[in-house]
């Protein structure tokens, strides 16, 4: 039943696979594997002299009750910042799926802050809660708010939080608003005809519609959590206040650039790797159960 | 095979450029300047580069302080490294530690046959950068020191008397009172809380801050700034921050902004924030002598220095050398050096660079640019005013500052936080010792 294409031959399937595996093998095995090396030695910063220890990195990173508050942080972060870019992407995709008019105008202006690097819109959102000349601080005060993210942790994670999600909202939106207008007009026709308002409709045909894509969203955005929002905190907590947003991949930088502690830097690399590709696994075995292609 | 490629077709270039000067060595010089500090390297470099033609130096910006060494490391590993890389003072430790990478100033300056004469630099300067015995491993480049900068309009506005005696911290307590009394919503704040507020503070009063001599003894130091002065300064200043007169705006400089806005009335930072506030400020300022504690037996001692220096790293051609020893040595003269001070705020490095300013009568014209140099300059170092050589010190500076926010913030008290400390660094400081043994 099933069509196959197949190549005559192996010289043209390898030809084609071949650029792809070697810059695999380049940019990622090969650095990863280097990783996996350094994070058994303790090397000075210079290169010149390295001592085997074996898991003493790793012993002391997991015997060190900072780095342990850390993966909780990450968790809470990665958590916060996966629901906060989804849950609003899929609202307003929800919205411009329903437009008759200047949809595009709409579509447009909400891709725009994807465009945005992390770093810089860092620097934006740092820019408008400054505690000093921060135009929403400012706000804050007026109503009666002293936001001082600076010495609250509650408030610098929360901002960095919003500070991540933003861009990634708009990621999500195009995601969201593609599956949406896959979904068969007829089914909800249908659904329409027999009685069900909108959000029955919703809850009942689209968001079960849509499971493939929030799942694809769900690994990639936890992804991104993980690892790219290193430019976010950099500019606007550096972690602090105290540890309150010190992820482990600003741990990562810190440790490794800031303290030149090579050794344990690669260790909490390579946790990250395995944190990262358990949860993948997790979510692969878990969740996709539930999904509907 | 990969380096190989690359670095041939990058090295194209530069190998064909020299044919067109053939006599002119070139000379890296990596630095962490932009802005106006870096338009003034740029002028020195131009000078020292026009006043003879056997080298050429090229001064290229590498980054803030800590991307700078991070450069300077990488390039070593790959071999590319420059003659000359600027490192920021807690980077100090780090450098000296790595006996093969850098060629340490006495010894450059003892093989190109120059000039050079240690005891011209001056001591709580040149200390940070010696070893034990008194040898030179890095020439002192930018220095400055914390002060206390008054904003008199808000001490005025506050009715509180602008020349007022600020010279120890009761006498800071007391005017802090008053300021609050008298409406003022940023009585106190501060830049670079660890250095001035524990670092400083420790060599001010002559207590140590780590045990081993600050570990220029050792790399088997540990930490010693939880002890009663330093515990007492910082509840003191906790105290202060929770009714509110004492503001904390961040880790780095974030506090000179509020300053030179004119939203606080006093603010302890470097001195080399001269510049910026003679540029920004709108209202009279004044430069004060750090305070101390009045009845600590010793105190005031001298303050140590903040800052950068440079290092020669290895792996050059002797002929290269020459030209960094003539380099430096241009770099220390008293012209180049008084201007740089008079330029900047950051203190001369040698004597006669002083003498030179005083003599030009900068110091009258300009009241309270001298303080600095007085303060660090009154007394002669001991071993806890000379400087700290710890390892991993960038990354133990991260640690005070998130335990000082927890006092800030309320959540500890002093003592805990200080302990805190002083026990998460010293596990920095073992895995420095092992990873350098």
């Amino acid at each position: 039943m099933e069509k196959r294409v197949t190549f005559q031959g192996w010289l043209l399937p390898l030809c084609l696979i071949t650029p792809q595996v070697v810059i695999s093998a380049v940019f990622f095995f090969y650095p990863a594997a280097q990783a996996v090396w350094q994070s058994l030695y303790l090397p000075d910063p210079f290169g010149l002299s390295s001592r085997f220890v074996g898991m003493g990195n790793f012993e002391y990173l997991l015997s060190d009750p900072y780095y342990r508050t850390a993966i909780g942080t990450t968790a809470v972060f990665s958590g916060l910042v996966t629901l906060v870019s989804m849950v609003p992407a899929l609202f307003l995709a929800v919205l411009a799926d329903r437009l008759i008019k200047g949809a595009g105008t709409y579509r447009t202006l909400l891709i725009w802050p994807y465009a945005v690097a992390p770093a810089v819109a860092g620097v934006l959102w740092l820019f408008m809660f400054n505690t000093r000349i921060g135009v929403v601080a400012w706000y804050l005060g007026q109503l009666g708010y002293d936001w001082n993210h600076v010495l609250n942790g509650a408030e610098a994670m929360g901002l960095v939080v919003v500070a991540s999600s933003w861009g990634r909202i708009s990621y999500n939106f195009l995601f969201f608003f593609a599956a949406l207008q896959a979904v068969p007009r007829s089914v909800i026709e249908a659904a329409a005809i027999d009685g069900a308002r909108f959000w029955r409709r919703f809850f009942t045909i689209v968001l079960p519609l849509l499971s493939p894509t929030t799942f694809f969203l769900l690994v990639v955005n936890v992804v991104y959590a993980f690892f790219e929002t290193f430019g976010v905190i950099h500019t606007i907590t550096s972690g602090g206040p105290q540890q309150a947003t010190t992820i482990l991949v600003y741990k990562v930088y810190a440790d490794g650039f800031v303290g030149q502690d090579l050794g344990s830097s690669s260790a909490q690399s390579v946790i990250l790797l395995i944190i990262v590709g358990l949860l993948t696994v997790l979510q692969f075995k878990v969740i996709e159960k539930r999904v509907h292609y | 095979m990969k380096n190989s490629v690359f670095g041939a077709v990058l090295a194209g270039p530069v190998l064909l450029a020299p044919y067109a000067a053939m006599a002119e060595t070139e000379i890296q010089f990596w630095h962490a300047f932009t802005g106006r500090l870096g338009d003034l390297v740029a002028e020195q470099v131009d000078t020292f580069n026009n006043s003879q033609d056997a080298y050429k130096v090229v001064a290229s910006h590498k980054g803030n302080y800590s991307e700078t060494l991070n450069a300077g490391i990488a390039a070593f590993r790959a071999g590319e490294q420059p003659q000359i890389l600027m490192v920021f003072e807690v980077g100090t430790a780090t450098m000296m530690a790595a006996k093969g990478a850098v060629k340490p100033v006495y010894e450059l300056m003892a093989d190109a046959g120059a000039d050079f004469d240690p005891d011209a630099y001056i001591g709580a300067v040149k200390g940070y950068y010696t070893t034990e015995d008194g040898q030179m491993l890095s020439l002192p480049f930018n220095s400055s020191t914390p002060v206390l900068w008054v904003n008199r309009d808000a001490l005025a506005a506050a009715g509180v008397d602008p020349d007022a005696d600020l010279s120890t911290w009761q006498k800071v307590g007391e005017v802090l009172e008053q300021l609050k009394a008298g409406g003022e919503d940023c009585p106190l704040t501060t830049a670079w809380q660890s250095w001035i507020h524990l670092e400083n503070l420790s060599a001010y009063h002559n207590v140590p801050f780590a045990s081993k001599d600050n570990g220029f003894g050792g790399l088997d130091t540990e930490l010693t700034f939880n002890g009663p002065l330093q515990v007492q300064h910082i509840q003191t200043m906790g105290d202060w921050a929770k009714d509110g007169k004492f503001i904390y705006a961040g880790r780095r400089n974030e506090g000179g902004a509020n300053f030179r806005a004119g939203d606080c009335a006093l603010f302890t930072e470097s001195s080399a924030g001269y510049a910026g506030i003679k540029a920004e400020a709108q209202f009279d300022f004044a430069v004060r002598p750090l305070p101390y504690w009045e009845g600590v037996e010793g105190a005031p001692q001298n303050t140590i220095i903040g800052g950068a220096s440079l290092w020669v790293m290895q792996g050059h051609e002797a002929e290269e050398y020459k030209g960094v020893a003539a380099f430096l040595n241009f770099l220390s003269s008293a012209e180049i050096q008084a201007k740089w001070h008079q330029d900047t705020g950051y203190l001369p490095i040698t004597v006669a660079a002083g003498e030179l300013t005083r003599a030009e009568g900068f110091y009258d014209a300009n009241p309270g640019t001298d303080v600095a140099v007085i303060q660090m300059t009154a007394n002669q170092p001991t071993a806890n005013s000379k400087g700290l050589r710890l390892g991993s010190f960038d990354q133990i500076r991260g640690i005070i500052d998130e335990e000082l926010e927890a006092v800030w913030a309320g959540d500890k008290t002093a003592q805990e936080a200080l302990d805190s400390a002083v026990g998460r660094g010293n596990q920095l400081l073992r895995r420095f010792e092992q990873a350098n043994r």
